[in-house]
């Protein structure tokens, strides 16, 4: 069995986040940058896997982005990935989930052998649209599960029973392999890499491919542009309702119902 | 190309998800600009009644795709039908509910038809070069303005409770059979089960009110108070990443970064202090009350109205007002 995990750099989610004067993008310099903790999800699953299995022949973590993504490259290989493929071009750097499914559906055809399972996170928590997954899933004409929250692979690796997130319930599916899966959280606990296998990391091999790598991609899918980033308008002052707590309760419903018209 | 707008009506086992109306209301926005009709499409099996009560709500044409295999939502059989109905009509725009569903199919159409899509959007308009939309990005804390490229299908997911539901009225639409045409890779994945999560009480990405609890609560079994207030309101129940990794609470009622990103109308916070990670899942609600202890946490940063009162003593109170106030209705 081969296991693919597609992995985006994105700010650390503590972080505080700020706006270029001109709009155009965030303030990059000293921001703690990380894994996406949804796409280390998708790691820990497949190390998981082979801990369990002894068929897991191999597992390859992908990612698009600048020269410093490759720390969360070694990140996975921390983790238990076995190489890496770093997709390294300005003319990739877009905030097109749609256009990066696409970039990542080539570097993983080239490989010529194919993936059985493909994991990516449910969503990246800079973007936060969640398109990426299901698009790569398209672009690789691979069936998906979006927000995974159960999957047990049957004996043979060729078809798996998965369980997704949906409103106030969960979809049990089934599905044969090859296929690509969109992990939520709770399914695994990402692992901290020891000192040992952070060292074995720096030893395990990380394939770098540019625009040359990857012809034909000529960003005729980018259907977005971004006008400008914005900080969220401010929020109005709290409202503290004082008194005793019974006098509190009935002035706030009186505020919820009477001023916010909301109950 | 038409001027026309499609709005991607979901219902799940008869059940129009009422999302669903707020892009009605969105669509009559774009159509009084694009000079457009708006239309509608629905998903299923037996949905033609469904269908039918769409006019109501705007929909000059109804394309249904109506068919056993439909009966559950799938990703690959979906996006067949969903693609054919937006080939029927060839409209300019296409409007989706971001929920699970519609944030599932939504990238898989547009990357099928090579359309520009934008998920999640708290406005959308009509420009000169193509739609603007807006959308929050890094978990609320930016406002990302985006152009769609107006030379191709225009696809936009709209967030839950961002725009007013449009009204009832009377209507009725002409419906249009959409012909399905599946292959043996549509059918690749099956669903086998779907199973309720959380006891029957409404999930938070359903209720327009969410009372959420944090560690402070001390056990499992004082949730009971947040429930009962919960009740009282015909909301939900959510619980802080604390509340959860303590095991007061299921993952699938964690608010916050890792777990789930909602803008309900009302979202009261009980004994959360307002961690980021938890502010970045309930900063975009509309009315947010909070109660704490601590006059100096920071959920008293976002909150509209502030208790500073022990959860304990004022929540069942609470509940009580709530209750009169339900009787007196």
């Amino acid at each position: 069995m081969r296991i693919a995990t597609v992995i985006k750099q994105v700010p650390d989610s503590n972080a505080s986040i700020r706006v270029l004067a001109d709009g155009s993008g965030i303030e990059t310099a000293g921001l703690k940058m990380v894994c996406d903790p949804f796409d280390e999800f998708g790691v820990e699953l497949a190390v998981q896997l082979r801990e369990k299995r002894s068929d897991v022949e191999e597992i390859v973590a992908f990612t698009v982005g600048p020269e410093k993504a490759s720390e969360i490259i070694r990140t996975a290989l921390a983790m238990g990935a076995d190489r890496g493929v770093h997709v390294c071009d300005p003319a990739f750097a877009s905030r097109n989930e749609i256009f990066l499914a696409e970039v990542l559906a080539a570097a993983i055809r080239k490989e010529g052998k194919s993936f059985d399972l493909i994991l990516c996170g449910k969503q990246n928590i800079d973007l936060d649209s969640g398109e990426l997954g299901p698009a790569l899933g398209e672009f690789l004409d691979l069936p998906h599960v979006g927000a995974t929250t159960f999957l047990e692979v049957a004996a043979d690796g060729k078809s798996f029973k998965a369980r997704r997130r949906i409103e106030g319930a969960e979809e049990a599916v089934e599905c044969g392999t090859p296929a690509l899966l969109t992990i939520e959280k709770g399914l695994v606990e990402p692992r901290y890499p020891s000192l040992p296998n952070l060292m074995k990391a720096k030893k395990k091999p990380v394939a770098v491919l540019t625009a040359k790598d990857l012809p034909g991609l000529d960003g005729a899918s980018v259907g977005t542009a971004l006008l400008s980033l914005t900080p969220p308008p401010p929020r109005p002052p709290c409202k503290f309702v004082e008194g005793e707590p019974e006098q509190m309760a009935r002035e706030l419903v009186r505020l919820l119902r009477e001023e916010a018209k909301v109950v | 190309m038409t001027n026309d707008i499609l709005v991607f009506a979901e219902q799940r086992t008869g059940k129009v998800n009422p999302v669903t109306y707020q892009a009605f209301s969105v669509a009559k926005h774009l159509a009084t600009k694009t000079g457009g009709a708006v239309h509608a499409c629905i998903i299923g099996k037996g949905v033609r009644e469904i269908a039918a009560g769409l006019g109501g709500y705007g929909a000059k044409k109804v394309f249904v795709a109506d068919d056993a295999e439909l009966e559950f939502y799938r990703a690959l059989p979906y996006a067949r039908a969903l693609t054919a109905a937006i080939d029927a009509p060839d409209p300019r725009i296409v409007l989706l509910p971001a929920t699970f569903m519609g944030r599932d199919l939504a990238p898989r159409v547009a990357a099928r038809k090579r359309a520009a899509l934008a998920t999640d959007c708290v406005s959308v308009d009509v420009a000169a070069d193509g739609l603007h939309v807006r959308r929050t990005l890094f978990s609320g804390k930016v406002f990302g303005e985006y152009k769609l490229v107006g030379d191709r299908l225009q696809m936009v997911s709209i967030r839950a409770n961002a725009f007013p539901a449009a009204p009832k009225q009377d209507g009725s639409p002409e419906i249009v059979n959409v012909p399905l045409l599946l292959t043996d890779s549509d059918r690749r994945l099956q669903l086998t089960e779907i199973v309720r999560t959380g006891s029957g009480v409404k999930d938070v990405t359903e209720a327009e009110i969410v009372v959420s609890g944090g560690r402070s609560l001390k056990s499992e079994a004082n949730f009971k108070i947040i429930y009962e207030l919960a009740e009282a309101l015909d909301g939900a129940v959510g619980a802080s990443r604390a509340a959860c990794d303590a095991g007061y609470q299921p993952h699938s009622r964690q608010v916050g970064l890792t777990g789930k990103v909602i803008t309900p109308k009302l979202y009261i916070a009980c004994g959360i202090d307002g961690a980021i990670q938890h502010l970045a899942g309930m900063r975009g609600s509309k009315v947010i009350v909070a109660i704490n202890t601590k006059k100096e946490a920071p959920i008293f940063n976002v909150a509209n109205y502030g208790c500073v009162a022990d959860l304990f003593t004022l929540v069942p109170l609470l509940t009580q007002e709530f209750r009169k106030l339900r009787h007196h209705a």
